[in-house]
């Protein structure tokens, strides 16, 4: 098969449980302007078990096309049986592109996908685009650009001579579309055929966790509190907001040391240094050794009555006010936009 | 048990400074490393190696500099050192990287193979699902605890976002896993003392079974087309408004963001 030959941009849409991920949804999106930059279709795999009802939803985000593999096997997901199934979808519709969301399923699969098929993947992509290329007669080339260094550079891949060319985005970096009632798509049923023989990984039991490995470091979204917020129930507030917006609450020094939070939530000097793609610093006024720990942050919004707090100088969007106000009046908000 | 660890030497990425006049990476004076996540791996190695007995040999590809990583492994409680180091290796992605680990874990004798989840200069966990996968082997990743079993089967524990997955793994497997997990133990002194009396074999790629077009650039799907510092940040914004409007802002920049 000729390069050219290889068509459509095909997203693997992630469930737990029997719910498609956010980030599913997210990158039917991306994968919605690329497939119509290229001229070509978009195609979700959706796999599971007892998940075929939802295969509409993944259509009125952007699909044009689902492939629906449906049996007990995939019930959760073990990297062997997911692999062999998303390979054989590979290896029977040859896809342009294929997009995995940046998760410890996307990052487990992908890489081992990539190595079955030998061809390329960029992890973690920040952006992606397909732009005319003036170096080979404007043909059109799949640009994905990631952070490396630890965040410190920013590098474009491209995967010119092996399809499909592959990558994984971060949740919450792309954009849903806006859902489409009732639209008209495609659904296609998948009848894997398993190599038992392969399947090594028994799973025992799944340990459900509130606070699951609550790393704050390893956060996306950080909802962060200092004196401003007092007390206890002032970190419910937050907590609540952070529940709404995947987030993570995380603390300043001051409410450690007076032992409202505990160590493993510190940012700072003495704590952790973050860097997640949104910090919400929410009555922290901003000592130096806060900042060091957090001003490397994609996006940050800081509130604080003080309106000289230094908080205020490495914030992207700094509101003057009383957190206890604003912050259950934001929950509420973002409760409805989350819905929609 | 015989053991393999994957490690690798990496910049710390934390002591990366930007030039502001330039815009380049400064890496004069960045101290080198045992990758964080490879190190827990090697932790993970010698616990096992305490509790049952095991021969624990780290592997590593890179320049003949990684030798000071090589020795740490010595000096950490590591039985063999084998360093892969070979121009033909020079331009590797993370897929020609994982063959040519592969290659190299294929001459020898093993039962258990433990990466780091993955490396704080390219963190793309890639390499070692990658390498897995070329020696057909189950593999788990994100792992923060591992036991063996009395039936000689692993009992893994695989941290999701929101989850734990206990997992059985039968047979010779791949394992990638979690710094935060493995406190890496120190160096003793005597073991210190004893890293430099032991050596550190260097392998060129004649040492494994390979295919040339499957190494270095040649054999690398992905190639860099352009890398640039990350742009710089831009002043904010303070706004003193009604707690309606402050939401309406939030709100609106959550969007933009792609944030909701």
């Amino acid at each position: 098969m000729e390069l050219k030959d290889y068509k459509n941009v095909f997203v693997f849409a992630e469930q737990r449980e029997g719910i498609i991920q956010s980030v599913a949804y997210e990158l039917l999106g991306k994968a919605r302007d690329l497939a119509d930059t290229l001229g070509e279709k978009v195609v979700a795999m959706l796999l599971g078990y007892n998940v075929k009802a939802q295969a509409q939803k993944l259509i009125e985000f952007g699909a044009d096309e689902v492939i629906v593999a449906d049996c007990p096997e995939l019930k959760d997901y073990l990297s062997e049986q997911y692999s062999q199934v998303v390979d054989q979808i590979i290896k029977e519709r040859h896809p342009n592109i294929v997009l995995y969301g940046a998760t410890t399923i996307g990052r487990d699969m992908a890489p081992r996908i990539a190595a079955r098929l030998k061809t390329g993947l960029t992890a973690d992509c920040t952006k992606l685009e397909v732009v005319a290329d003036e170096k080979s007669n404007n043909e059109l080339q799949f640009r994905m650009t990631r952070p490396a260094f630890g965040g410190n550079l920013m590098a474009t891949i491209i995967c010119p001579n092996n399809r499909p060319q592959m990558s994984t985005v971060r949740p919450g970096v792309m954009q849903k579309r806006q859902r489409e009632e009732g639209r008209a798509g495609v659904i296609t049923d998948f009848a894997p055929k398993f190599d038992t023989s392969k399947f090594k990984v028994k799973l025992v039991e799944t340990i459900k966790e509130d606070k699951a490995v609550v790393d704050i470091a390893d956060a996306k979204i950080l909802v962060s509190g200092g004196r401003g917020v007092q007390n206890k129930e002032g970190f419910d507030k937050l907590q609540a907001l952070a529940d709404v917006i995947g987030g993570v609450v995380s603390s300043s020094r001051a409410m450690v040391d007076n032992g409202v939070m505990p160590h493993d939530r510190q940012v700072g000097q003495t704590g952790k240094t973050v860097r997640p793609n949104l910090y919400m610093a929410c009555g922290i006024s901003g000592a130096i050794q806060h900042l060091a720990g957090m001003e490397e942050s994609d996006f940050i919004i800081a509130i604080n009555k003080d309106k000289f707090a230094p908080i205020f100088s490495v914030a992207d969007l700094g509101i003057v006010g009383d957190l206890h106000k604003i912050v259950p009046m934001l929950t509420e908000r973002l409760k409805k936009e989350v819905e929609k | 048990m015989n053991i393999i660890v994957c490690i690798k030497q990496v910049p710390d990425t934390t002591e990366i400074k930007i030039d502001p006049v330039k815009g380049t990476l400064i890496r004069e004076g960045v101290p080198s490393i045992m990758n964080p996540d490879d190190k827990g791996g090697l932790e993970l190695a010698l616990r096992l190696k305490d509790q049952f007995g095991a021969n624990v040999t780290v592997v590593s590809m890179g320049p003949p500099q990684a030798d000071v990583i090589m020795r740490e492994a010595f000096a950490m409680g590591a039985d063999r050192a084998i360093l892969l180091s070979d121009r033909k290796f020079a331009g590797s992605d993370t897929l020609a990287t994982s063959y040519a680990l592969a290659g190299l874990c294929r001459s020898l004798d093993y039962d258990l193979i433990i990466a780091g989840r993955q490396a704080i200069d390219g963190d793309t966990a890639q390499v070692g699902p990658e390498m897995a996968e070329h020696l057909g082997l189950p593999q788990v990743s994100y792992v923060a605890d591992a036991k063996l079993l009395p039936n000689g089967n692993l009992l893994v524990h695989k941290e999701n976002e929101d989850s734990v997955q206990v997992l059985e793994v039968e047979g010779k497997c791949l394992l990638t896993v979690l710094a935060s997990a493995f406190e890496a133990r120190y160096m003793t002194v005597s073991g210190i003392v004893e890293a430099y009396n032991k050596e550190v074999e260097v392998w060129g790629a004649d040492k494994i079974d390979y295919d040339e077009t499957k190494l270095g650039l040649s054999g690398s799907p992905t190639k860099v087309f352009q890398s640039f510092p990350k742009a710089m940040k831009a002043p904010g914004e303070v706004h003193e408004v009604s707690e309606e409007e402050a939401v309406e802002l939030i709100v609106n920049k959550l969007k933009e963001k792609h944030i909701i």
